[in-house]
Parts: C-alpha cells; structure tokens; sequence
C-alpha cells in the first residue's frame, strides 16, 4: 500500500497458455507486481532487449531501450523456444545472466527440474501455479538488486582508490565509465527499492580492499 | 423479501458448488481462481472460464477432425491438443475433464484408435456437464448480485410511498 509505481518490481510472465497467462497475471498483480506478459520466448528476449549479435555491455548500453525487469517467470513446454532453452540464452548474454528466472511446467519430471535448476534457474514451480509460490519470488528480486548495488559500489571506490594510490594508476576503461554512468542512474531509481538496508553494511569489504591497495 | 433471496441464492451456490466437488468434477484449484477474485479483479473467475470454454471448444472439434478420419495416424499432433486440454483444464480445476485427458492420451501414445474415440466421446459429456453447470453456477451469481443491488433502492421507493400515504391525513 503507497508504494510508488517505479518502485515495484517489474516481473515479466512468458506462456504460450492465454489461460496460464491471465492466472499468473493475476497472482502477480495481486502480490503488488507489475507485470508483462509475452506468449513466447522470442518475444521475451526481444522484451529484454537481446540483440542477435550481442558480446557485451558495451553494445548494450548504447542500444538501451529495454525496460528493466526484475524477474522472468517463464513455461518449461512452449512450441518453438522452450523455457529452458529461454533460460539457457539469458545465461549466456552478459547483461541478462543476472536477472533472476523462474521455470513453470505442468509436468513433475526430476530430470527436467534439475536440468533446469543447474542451468541456473532460481525455482522450479509446478503447475497450476500457487499464491504461496508467487510468495517466493521476492527474495530472489531483492538479493538481485542487492548484488548490483554492491557490485556498482565496488565499482566506484576502486575507481577513486585508483586515482589516489600513485603506485597504482590504473585508468579505467571508456566500458567501465560507460557502466558507471548507467548504473548510477539505475542505482538512483533503485535505492528506493532497496529493503531499507543500509548500504554502509557494504563498507567494512571496501576498507579490506583499502589496507590491501595501501600496503 | 429480496434480503431473504440473496442469502438463498447464496445457499444454492454453495450447494452446486458442493456438489461439483464432491463428484470430483472440480477441484481446489477452481477455489483458487474464486480467491483471486475481488474489487480490483471482480469478473476474473467468468473471464477466465470463458477463454477455457472458447479454447476446449477449439480443441474438441481439431480432435474429433483427427479421429474422424479413418486413416488418421497423427497421434503426435493428438498428443499435442491433449496436452494443451490438459494444462488448461488443470489451471482452472476442471478435475474430472483432466483425468479423461490422461486417459485419453495413454490411448494415444499406444496408437489406439477405438480407444482414443471412445476417450473423445467421454471427454465431450464431461465437458457438456461442466459448461452447463458452471453456467448455472454464473447465473444464481449474476441473480444474487442483482438482488443485492436492488435491495436498497427498492427499501427507498417504499419509504416514499409510506410518506405520501401520510399527507392527505394532516389537517
């Protein structure tokens, strides 16, 4: 309740099912989700704004007109790209790999399950899907959004320490200040987000690199 | 008068209701949709519904299509209709419709023609039973919302004629 509209999580639904699509939709939306919804696996990557020819962030960030996206909660058996083949590609991309997937499959078969969570999927739902599964997808999100802050703050105090340490002049890349620059818009608009946990949590790991860089 | 036949309307939901799980026609998943239902979403269990009507309708006549021909030896492209009826009837809690499916489809995966008709003959009961009583069950909704509604401009009208009833009496 009050929770601002860029400030929730953006969960996109894949499913060639109209059915399955609205009852995810709906779960969705009533855990407070926004919420897309695509029928196929092409679809979603051309959501997530995968490029065919894609080798990094650098083409990424200068392509940038996907919409940003939380979580991807996708159907194992789909005509063309199954989600698993879904799951595989978003791995490979260096910019998708950190989006947290979930897999659905109406059917209960071990060897699928393991397949898919050793590709790296977060979950692993049965079908019909429940309000108490929904219910898991949060942490998955808020660890993501943890991960990037920590990784784009890390990214930034090397940089300074750099600067500073003569022994150590070491400029960064034209890629790295292309993705500090992102990601500090990205981290502006995701602080609000962020769980209330105080980022200085994150500061002893900086001092440990300081007296490292120092010595 | 009308608060009376809301609340039995409301009985003879329950009743149907009742009666469809107890013959294992619906399942808990059906319940599930009914909680995902509210202010927001108030349609959202009829939408739903419907699209699974219009779908297995779709799905029904491509199956009986395949089966009518006698040289018919697709199974692979039944299999595939099965498992999409299957999905579907499951996410709505179409219970019984469901297990006729995974008969159905055992059928198929032997290449068992006669079985498979026989499978698509039940499988269209079933889903004659379930379109007409969840449309029973639509309609005392649709009753027992109507009557809710009507309830409070009707208590007005009366309370107005009780007034004019009053007036020529006073001096």
């Amino acid at each position: 309740m009050g929770v601002a509209a860029d400030s929730q999580f953006h969960v996109l639904a894949v499913d060639d099912s109209l059915i399955d699509r609205k009852l995810i939709e709906r779960l969705l939306k009533i855990s407070s989700f926004q919420v897309t919804t695509v029928d196929s696996g092409s679809k979603a990557l051309e959501f997530l704004g995968w490029r065919h020819d894609e080798d990094g962030e650098r083409k990424h960030s200068s392509n940038q007109t996907s919409v940003e996206v939380n979580l991807v909660i996708t159907d194992y058996c789909m005509p063309g790209m199954t989600g698993y083949d879904l799951l595989k590609k978003m791995k490979e991309c260096s910019y998708l790999k950190n989006i947290p997937v979930v897999i659905m499959s109406s059917e209960n078969v071990q060897s699928r399950i393991t397949r898919c969570l050793e590709e790296g999927a977060e979950e692993f739902f049965l079908k019909p899907v429940r309000l108490t599964d929904v219910n898991k997808l949060k942490p998955h999100m808020i660890m993501m959004m943890k991960n990037k802050n920590h990784f784009q703050e890390n990214q930034e105090h090397d940089f300074k320490v750099e600067q500073s340490d003569s022994d150590l002049i070491r400029l960064p890349t034209e890629e790295q200040s292309l993705q500090q620059h992102n990601s500090n818009n990205n981290n502006n608009k995701r602080k609000s987000m962020d769980d209330g946990l105080p980022l200085d949590r994150a500061r002893p790991r900086y001092n440990g690199a300081l007296t490292v860089l120092s010595n | 008068m009308l608060g009376l036949s809301v609340e039995r309307l409301r009985a003879d939901m329950n009743r149907l209701l009742a009666l469809l799980f107890h013959q294992g026609v619906l399942d808990e998943q059906f319940l599930q949709l009914q909680q995902l239902q509210d202010e927001s979403s108030p349609n959202f269990v009829s939408e739903v519904v419907n699209i699974y009507f219009h779908e297995s309708e779709k799905l029904l006549r491509n199956l009986r299509a395949l089966l009518v021909d006698k040289e018919f030896s697709d199974y692979k492209k039944m299999g595939t209709h099965l498992n999409q009826f299957m999905g579907s009837s499951s996410s709505i809690g179409a219970q019984r419709i469901r297990n006729v499916c995974v008969a159905f489809r055992a059928a198929s995966d032997q290449n068992n023609r006669p079985g498979c008709i026989r499978a698509l003959e039940l499988l269209e009961y079933e889903y004659c039973y379930l379109k007409n009583k969840l449309h029973e069950l639509f309609q005392i909704e649709q009753q027992r919302i109507l009557a809710a509604t009507v309830r409070y401009p009707m208590q007005q009208q009366h309370h107005q004629q009780q007034q004019q009833q009053q007036q020529p009496n006073n001096p």
